[in-house]
């Protein structure tokens, strides 16, 4: 439960800081904090406007797709405090509930009959098709460290002692920060502030919805942004008491953002062909983690 | 003789153009392009009865010459085209046919060019322009705009791919048409042909009017004082930076590296804010007018001209050091959207898309005007004919002009008591003017009569050769790299439409 009151919390903030870093970094001084979670608030207000070539499954596509979201965050745990929902094997459940919400995007963008979004939501089931693995391998691998398969036992019974496991909680820790970018469709992927649709991936997906659908999208976005941030925070938050582990929770997200703002200010977006190459090479540096866990565990050499 | 040869801002009577049989004119003009140092800079017609006169410019990059030829063909017997000789003419073909519905029997295509009101043949319409389309499973279209995701001006993109992959681009223009070649001759006054001529392009205000002044100058025979002459020069080269640093700040944004997107945008607004100082326009309108200098350039504004500058440069230099070496930039840039050289000489490309693949046309160097005659000025050539070209050479033609600048102020001419001059117009004259504006060469000519009254005027935007080139150069490119290609062109949808 706590978990799950910690992400809202996050997520209320997360995307303010994201955008406060790029405007910082630009020069400018950038809106609120909280500027993002009131527009969409604004969204929630209004009513939503359906194109005539659509059916009722663009109409379910956006709830569907943001309550996925909303089951994923509900087995994160924080520490040894487990999700509201927590079981063996939960972290299988997590990707593929998060899967099923994109599969509703995806036939939702489709069903407006829109190139344009034909194309965003082809890029966009490569883009997830392909970080699978990547998180595979790395939650598998810490699975085979710890001899659990599910979250709150894999990350309560997590020992970073070795420098080898050092090494392991900074990748995974890299691998995590990559993985929530592609998910989310922010950069170096996608570019979230572009206006050309024939570069969007997320964006033009979306450019179809409206009012409060808009607002549950984008509002999902924000709570993918502090789960994965709390899936971070995890590896720091070993059983700490409440008054050291809150705060460190926090202060990862913050980092977090801070980190996605600065990838997204001093970089160019990649070349979109480029970009299955670069989500392979995550998957390459999982697999460094798993051969790490071998080592440790002593089934290699 | 099949031509006359004049020089740049010259003018001679209608009745020493030679005219000659249309086959003869065929052959003289599609031979001379058969040399590379020749390029087309207009060929167009007047209405004559039944009968049309076309006249067809041919500038040559190396003598300073441009080759005026002429021809009078009947409106309804079809004619051969120069298109199936050179590719360079077929858009000033087909905006023949648009207008006069000249039938060319072997022309690839005639497809509609800009739907003037005064087309001839008023069923074409923009709704049911032909698209070139291909019957094929695999295959899809894609149809951007005319409404452009940034809101700048309209014009239809469309796509033929193979997933992600460009196969054939094809872009159709003429939403805006607004008859401005018609409104030269319906205004009569002075000032409102050259609020006219600023209004052309808005991003090449100080370009297109300076075409018109020297045109109008040329057909008046005034010689405009040193004063007048430092004042153009400086705006034209002041807006060439304004223009290119706003450019790379547009490329950036494209490529979402928000850094140079924000610096370069910054770095553009001091510039035209100079503008703003000097004559009370960003764009600088109203700067450049007929005979006069209504701003002319003072002491005072050359101190805050060179503190603007000192101030720019640093930044700029820091600033594209910065973009340049990003790998993830030349990662976007390198290798998108090429143009080689052959085929930039088969399209007859001009201005800066000519130079980014090493064909050295530039008109300040080939057919100097005005100050430039003494500047020397040497063309920056780039060889790769991507878009990380077209970014370096916007980078070191700011420089350029910088420097530029710099030594012409170091003299400034006093302001010339201004003479009454009698702006009347030469009759019976013809007379081309040629201008390297940031975009390219802008061509005008005008035609008068023999009360000295203008009955033709014609404009050419860089653009209208230009948009072939951005067609050309996204084949087999990724999709998702079209509007960075784009960009990296800038060319104008008004320029073109007009």
């Amino acid at each position: 439960m706590i978990s799950l009151v910690l992400i809202l919390i996050a997520s209320l903030f997360f995307m303010g800081i994201i955008i406060r870093t790029k405007s910082i970094t630009s020069g400018r001084k950038g809106p609120g904090i909280f500027q993002p979670m009131k527009d969409i608030v604004r969204l929630w207000k209004k009513g939503a406007v359906y194109s005539e070539t659509t059916s009722f499954i663009f109409q379910i596509a956006p709830s569907i797709y943001f309550a996925s979201i909303l089951m994923a965050v509900l087995v994160i745990p924080f520490g040894s405090y487990g999700g509201v929902i927590s079981f063996n094997g939960d972290f299988v459940f997590f990707a593929y509930v998060l899967a099923l919400g994109k599969f509703f995007s995806i036939i939702g963008a489709l069903d407006t009959g829109s190139s344009f979004e034909g194309m965003g939501a082809s890029r966009e089931a490569l883009y997830s098709l392909l970080a699978e693995p990547a998180f595979f391998i790395l939650m598998g691998s810490f699975a085979l460290f710890t001899g659990h398969t599910s979250f709150v036992d894999i990350f309560t019974s997590l020992h970073f002692g070795t420098y080898i496991s050092y090494a392991l909680g900074i990748l995974a820790t890299f691998i995590l920060i990559m993985i929530a970018m592609i998910e989310n469709s922010r950069m170096p992927i996608d570019d979230p502030k572009t206006h050309l649709e024939l570069t969007m991936v997320h964006e033009v997906m979306i450019l179809d919805n409206s009012g409060f659908d808009l607002g549950l999208i984008l509002y999902g976005t924000h709570l993918k942004f502090a789960m994965y941030g709390a899936l971070i925070a995890n590896f720091f938050t070993d059983s700490f008491p409440f008054y050291i582990s809150i705060p460190i929770f926090l202060a990862v997200q913050f980092i977090f953002a801070i980190i996605v703002g600065m990838l997204e200010s001093f970089n160019a977006r990649f070349r979109m062909g480029n970009n299955a190459q670069f989500i392979f090479t995550l998957t390459s540096l999982s697999l460094l983690i798993f051969f790490g866990v071998l080592l440790i565990l002593k089934k290699i050499i | 003789m099949s031509a006359i040869a004049i020089k740049n801002n010259q003018q001679i009577p209608v009745s020493s153009i030679p005219l000659v049989d249309y086959h003869d004119f065929l052959i003289f003009n599609t031979s001379l392009l058969k040399l590379e140092e020749n390029h087309c800079v207009n060929y167009f017609g007047i209405p004559k009865n039944n009968t049309i006169q076309l006249f067809c410019c041919v500038a040559n990059d190396n003598n300073q010459n441009i080759l005026i030829s002429s021809s009078i063909i009947d409106k309804d017997k079809p004619y051969p085209s120069f298109s199936e000789q050179h590719v360079a003419f077929e858009k000033f073909e087909r905006e023949i046919h648009e207008n006069f519905g000249i039938n060319y029997t072997n022309h690839p295509w005639l497809k509609p060019v800009r739907y003037a009101y005064d087309r001839q043949n008023k069923s074409n319409t923009i709704t049911n322009y032909p698209f070139f389309k291909i019957d094929s499973e695999e295959l899809h279209e894609v149809g951007v705009g005319p409404i452009h995701a940034g809101i700048i001006e309209p014009g239809h993109f469309r796509f033929l791919c193979n997933g992600e992959q460009i196969l054939h681009l094809e872009i159709q223009l003429g939403y805006q048409h607004r008859g401005i070649e018609k409104l030269f001759l319906n205004k009569k006054r002075l000032v409102e042909r050259n609020t006219l001529a600023e209004n052309i392009a808005g991003d090449s205000v100080i370009g297109h009017t300076t075409a018109f002044v020297n045109l109008w100058e040329s057909l008046c025979k005034f010689e405009p004082s040193d004063d007048i002459l430092l004042s153009r020069i400086i705006a034209l080269e002041l807006e060439r930076i304004a223009v290119h640093t706003g450019d790379l700040s547009g490329m950036c944004t494209d490529i979402a590296y928000q850094l140079g997107s924000s610096v370069f945008g910054r770095l553009r607004t001091p510039i035209i804010n100079f503008f703003q100082q000097w004559c009370g326009n960003r764009l600088g309108k109203s700067l450049v007018r007929v005979g006069n200098n209504n701003f002319p350039f003072t002491n005072e504004l050359r101190t805050k001209l060179i503190a603007v500058l000192d101030k720019f440069e640093p930044d700029f230099d820091e600033m594209c050091k910065e973009t340049f070496h990003a790998p993830t930039v030349l990662g976007r840039l390198e290798k998108t959207g090429i143009i080689t050289n052959q085929l930039g000489k088969e399209i007859g490309l001009v201005g800066m898309a000519a130079r980014m693949t090493n064909i050295n046309r530039d008109i300040r160097s080939s057919h100097p005007f005005g100050y430039y005659t003494s500047l020397a000025h040497q063309p920056i050539l780039k060889g790769h004919g991507d878009v990380q070209s077209r970014g370096q050479i916007r980078r070191e033609e700011v420089k350029q002009s910088i420097n530029y600048i710099r030594n012409l102020l170091n003299n400034i001419p006093l302001k010339q008591k201004e003479v009454t001059t009698n702006l009347q117009l030469t009759p019976s004259s013809f007379a081309i003017s040629l201008i390297e504006g940031w975009r390219g060469e802008i061509c005008h000519c005008a035609i008068t009569d023999e009360k000295g009254e203008l009955i033709h005027y014609k404009i050419k935007d860089p653009s209208f050769h230009n948009w072939l080139a951005v067609a050309m150069s996204v084949r087999n490119n990724e999709i998702s790299d079209f509007p960075i290609g784009n960009k990296s062109f800038d060319l104008s949808y008004c320029g073109h439409d007009l």
